[in-house]
C-alpha cells in the first residue's frame, strides 16, 4: 500500500477530506438522489463516499452532452487537439494525486500505479494528435464514374454512453474516453463501480483543461442501474460496453436496438492491460461516414453546361 | 398540338422464365425440405411468372452448413483467384444484362428504362469494383492481413433486387466470406438467375447460396448460430428486431434501413434543374427507394414558382407498362405495398394536407399509384414523418437556411438529403450540418460502387460501397 498521509493526520494537523462529486455539464453536482456509497481500498479501508448516481442524473448528463455536441463537433480538429493536449498537461501537474488514487483503488505498488498514470497521460497526447488526422485516414475522394466530385468524410456519431472498464480505473478510463471525444463526440461516462475516485478526480482535470462543459460527463454508482436508462435513452446515439459483463452487455445491446445505437461490445483486453498502443478502432466505432456529391459540370466548346 | 407516343415495348423473348425454381444450396437447385412453394407475380399485370421453392428453417440450416463447408477453401484461395471469379461474374452480368433487365422489370414492376440504364450497369460495376479489391485487402487500411468473418447471412429487399444482391455479395466474396442470401418474397427471380451466373462462372459450390422465402426464413438465417455476419437492407422496424436478435453474440451487423430524405431548394436554385432533381428524387423507382427525397423543403419565396413548374412536369410523366421504353412510372411492387401507400396518402388528406396528382389513367390490372404531391404539409403530419416508400411527395416550406437544416434533421432517419442552390459556400455549410449519410448537391439519387452509402441514426449503420464497404466483411 502506498502511504496516505493526506488522509490522516500529518504533523498533528487534521487533513481536509475531499467530497467527491459527479461531473455534469461542466459543474460538480452531488447526485440528485442524495445517495452516496462507500468506496474502499483493496484492503477494505474506507477511502471516501462517492455519489450513487440515479437515472435522473443519467438523463441530466445526456442533456448536457447533447447541448455540448454542436459546439464540440463544430470546433476545428486543431482546437480539439489542443484541448486534449491540455488535458495531458493538467494531468502531469496532478500526477502524484492520481498515482495515489490509482494505487489505493487497485491495490498497486507505487511503481505500478505510476506506470498506469504515465501511460494514461501519454494516451491523451496520442489522441490529441489524432484529431486532425483521422479524417484523412478514413475519408477521402471517391472516383465515381461520372462528372461528380464525391467526398466521404467522417463525422462524430453524437452522444456516446461509455461504461468505463471496471478493473482499470484510470488508464482504462482514459483509453475509452479520449477516442470518443477526440473526433467530436460528447460522452456520458459511468466510472468503474468499485474504483470510481480516479474518474471523479479526472472530472476536475477536465474542468480546468479548456474542455467545454458537457463534453465529458462523469457519473459514479451502480453500473447496471445507470447504464440501463442510458442504453434505452432516445437521445443517446451510441454506447461503449467496455465495463459491462456478458449478461449486462447483452441486456444493454437489446435496449440499445430501440433507436439503433451504435454498439461497441466489450473487447478483449490484451495481457498488458490497457497499456498497448491502441489502434483507431475506438475512434471509428463512433464515426459516421458522410458522402457528398457535387456535379463538376463541364466546360465544353459551347461554354458552361453546369 | 400534342404528340402521342406509340407503344415501344422491350421484347420479353430475351428472357426465359422456368415454370418453377428451387432453392440454390451447395451449387444445386433443390426443393424446400417441407416442399413448400410460393408464386411470384408480375406486379404490372398480376400474371404468375413462376413458382418458387420457399425456404424454411431446415433449408436455412442446410445452406449455412454448405456455406461453412465452402468457407475454408474459398477464404484460403489467393485473393487474385477470388478476384478472377468476381471479374467473371461481372462480365457475365454485362453479357446477360438485357435479359436480367427485362426479368427484373417483370418481377419488380419498375420501368425497363431504369433496370436497363441504372440497375444493371450498377450491378456489373459493383462486382467489377470489388473484384479488384480481393487481392489488395492489405492496402485497404484494415491492418496488414485482414481476415474474413466466415459465413455471411444476407437479407435484401424488393426495390432493387439484383442491385442489393450485388451490394451484399460482391464485397462479401471479395473479402473471402461465403454467403447465404435471402431475396425478398416478391422478387426472387433475379437472385435465382444470379445462381445460374455463379454456375457459368464456375464459382465453387456453397460459396453462394440463395434462399427465396419470407420473413421467417430471414429471421432463421439471422438467428442461426453458425452465421458470423449479418447484413440487412429493409425496414427500420425489422432492422431493430435483427439488432435485438444478434445482441450478445459475436455476429457483426450492418443495417441499411429506412429514410425520409429532405430535398432542400433555396431561392437561388436553378428551378428547372431542381424540378428534374425533385422528380428523380421521389419518382425514381416509384419512390420505393430508401434514400428517396420524400420531403421537399422549399424556400417560401420560390414556393409558388417551383410548385407550378413541378406540377407542369408531373403532367408529362408516363405511367404504364414497365416494359415500354418510354415509361417513367411503373407498377408498385405488391398489393401489400400499394395498400400501405394508399393508407398513408389517405391519412395525409385526413390530417389536412392538400393532395394533388396529374390527370393519369391507371391500368386496370396490377398495382398502380399515381404520382402524388401534398402541399400545406407541416412537420407534425404523418406523411412528413413516416416513410411512405411510394410516389408521394410532401412539400414543406422554410424561410432561412437554419430553419431548413432544423427541419431536414427533424427525423429519426438520416440516410439522404438534397441541396439545391447556386451558392457554393451555402452547399458546403448546409451539407456539413445535415445529419445524413449521403448528400446530393444540385443532383439526386446518384450511386456508384466507389461511393460509400449508408445512414445516420435510425437509417442504420455500416457503409456499402467503396473502401468503407469492405469493413463490414472483415474481422476488424
Amino acid at each position: 500500500m502506498s502511504d496516505k498521509p493526506e488522509k490522516t493526520e500529518r504533523s498533528g494537523r487534521l487533513s481536509v477530506f475531499k467530497t467527491y462529486k459527479l461531473y455534469v455539464g461542466g459543474k460538480f453536482p452531488r447526485s440528485e438522489s442524495g445517495r452516496v456509497y462507500e468506496v474502499t481500498d483493496s484492503q477494505g479501508n474506507w477511502l471516501a463516499n462517492a455519489p450513487l448516481a440515479s437515472r435522473k442524473d443519467a438523463r441530466d448528463a445526456v442533456v448536457a452532452a447533447r447541448k455540448a455536441f454542436g459546439p464540440w463537433s463544430g470546433a476545428t480538429a486543431y482546437n480539439r487537439g489542443q484541448i486534449l493536449y491540455r488535458v495531458a498537461e493538467m494531468l502531469e501537474g496532478r500526477r502524484e494525486q492520481f498515482v495515489r488514487e490509482v494505487a489505493e483503488a487497485e491495490g498497486l505498488s507505487r511503481a505500478q500505479a505510476e506506470a498506469q498514470v504515465d501511460a494514461a497521460i501519454d494516451r491523451w497526447v496520442w489522441y490529441a494528435g489524432w484529431t486532425d488526422k483521422i479524417a484523412q485516414v478514413v475519408g477521402g475522394g471517391n472516383p465515381v464514374a461520372g462528372p461528380f466530385f464525391n467526398l466521404s468524410s467522417p463525422e462524430p456519431t453524437g452522444v456516446v454512453a461509455v461504461l468505463a472498464p471496471q478493473e482499470s480505473s484510470f488508464l482504462g478510463l482514459v483509453s475509452v474516453i479520449a477516442p470518443v471525444i477526440a473526433t467530436g463526440n460528447t460522452a456520458v461516462v459511468i466510472a468503474s463501480e468499485r474504483f470510481p475516485l480516479p474518474a471523479l478526480s479526472l472530472g476536475e482535470v477536465l474542468a480546468t483543461s479548456d474542455l467545454p462543459g458537457g463534453v465529458v460527463n462523469v457519473l459514479s454508482g451502480r453500473t447496471a442501474e445507470i447504464a440501463a436508462p442510458l442504453a434505452a435513452h432516445q437521445d443517446v446515439n451510441a454506447i461503449d460496453l467496455a465495463g459491462a459483463d456478458e449478461a449486462l452487455a447483452k441486456e444493454l445491446e437489446i435496449a440499445a436496438a430501440d433507436n439503433l445505437k451504435r454498439v461497441l461490445r466489450p473487447q478483449p483486453v490484451d495481457d498488458a492491460g490497457w497499456s498497448a498502443t491502441p489502434g483507431i478502432d475506438r475512434m471509428t466505432a463512433f464515426l459516421e461516414t458522410k458522402t457528398v456529391w457535387h456535379p463538376t459540370g463541364s466546360l465544353g466548346a459551347s461554354g458552361s453546361s453546369y | 398540338m400534342t404528340f402521342e407516343y406509340a407503344p415501344a415495348p422491350e421484347s420479353r423473348s430475351v428472357v426465359d422464365i422456368a415454370a418453377s425454381y428451387g432453392l440454390f444450396i451447395d451449387g444445386e437447385f433443390a426443393e424446400a425440405a417441407d416442399g413448400k412453394v410460393f408464386k411470384t407475380v408480375s406486379p404490372a399485370t398480376e400474371e404468375v411468372l413462376s413458382e418458387v421453392a420457399q425456404a424454411g428453417e431446415a433449408d436455412v440450416d442446410r445452406a449455412v452448413r454448405a456455406a461453412r463447408k465452402a468457407f475454408a477453401k474459398w477464404s484460403a484461395l489467393p485473393g487474385s483467384e477470388r478476384a478472377k471469379y468476381l471479374f467473371r461474374i461481372a462480365r457475365i452480368i454485362q453479357e446477360r444484362s438485357r435479359e436480367l433487365a427485362v426479368l427484373e422489370t417483370l418481377d419488380n414492376g419498375k420501368p425497363i428504362k431504369e433496370t436497363r440504364d441504372a440497375d444493371l450497369p450498377l450491378v456489373a460495376a459493383h462486382f467489377f469494383y470489388y473484384a479488384g479489391w480481393a487481392d489488395k485487402l492489405e492496402h485497404a487500411g484494415f491492418g496488414p492481413a485482414p481476415k474474413p468473418l466466415g459465413v455471411a447471412g444476407q437479407v435484401i429487399p424488393w426495390n432493387f433486387p439484383l442491385l442489393m444482391l450485388a451490394w451484399k455479395i460482391a464485397p462479401a466474396l471479395a473479402t473471402g466470406n461465403t454467403v447465404v442470401l435471402k431475396p425478398a418474397e416478391t422478387t426472387p427471380l433475379s437472385a435465382l438467375f444470379f445462381a445460374d451466373i455463379c454456375r457459368q462462372a464456375g464459382l465453387p459450390k456453397g460459396v453462394v447460396n440463395i434462399l427465396p422465402g419470407y420473413g421467417d426464413a430471414g429471421a432463421a438465417l439471422v438467428a442461426h448460430p453458425d452465421v458470423d455476419k449479418v447484413a440487412f437492407t429493409g425496414s427500420t422496424a425489422v432492422g431493430k428486431e435483427i439488432a435485438r436478435t444478434v445482441a450478445g453474440t459475436r455476429k457483426k451487423l450492418t443495417l441499411e434501413l429506412g429514410g425520409k430524405g429532405a430535398n432542400i431548394v433555396f431561392d437561388d436554385a436553378p428551378i428547372d434543374q431542381a424540378v428534374e432533381g425533385i422528380v428523380n428524387g421521389i419518382f425514381f423507382n416509384q419512390g420505393q427507394v430508401c434514400c428517396a427525397g420524400s420531403r421537399l423543403l422549399v424556400q417560401e419565396s420560390v414556393h409558388d414558382e417551383l410548385l407550378d413548374s413541378l406540377k407542369r412536369r408531373l403532367t408529362t410523366l408516363r405511367l404504364g407498362d414497365p416494359l415500354d421504353k418510354n415509361t417513367d412510372i411503373g407498377a408498385i411492387n405488391s398489393a401489400e405495398q400499394l395498400a400501405r401507400i394508399t393508407a398513408l396518402a389517405e391519412q395525409g388528406e385526413a390530417e389536412g394536407a392538400e393532395r394533388w396528382s396529374p390527370a393519369c389513367e391507371l391500368p386496370t390490372s396490377g398495382y398502380w399509384f399515381a404520382p402524388t404531391l401534398f402541399t400545406n404539409v407541416t412537420q407534425a403530419h404523418t406523411i412528413a414523418r413516416d416513410e411512405i416508400f411510394g410516389p408521394v411527395l410532401s412539400v414543406l416550406t422554410f424561410r432561412t437556411p437554419d430553419e431548413a437544416v432544423a427541419k431536414a434533421n427533424n427525423t429519426p432517419y438520416g440516410l439522404s438529403a438534397g441541396i439545391w442552390t447556386e451558392k457554393g459556400s451555402r452547399i458546403l455549410a448546409v451539407a456539413n450540418k445535415l445529419r445524413a449519410g449521403v448528400i446530393w448537391s444540385n443532383t439526386f439519387n446518384k450511386f456508384d460502387p466507389t461511393s460509400p452509402f449508408g445512414g445516420y441514426k435510425e437509417s442504420g449503420f455500416g457503409r456499402e460501397g467503396g473502401r468503407h464497404g469492405l469493413e463490414a466483411y472483415l474481422d476488424v
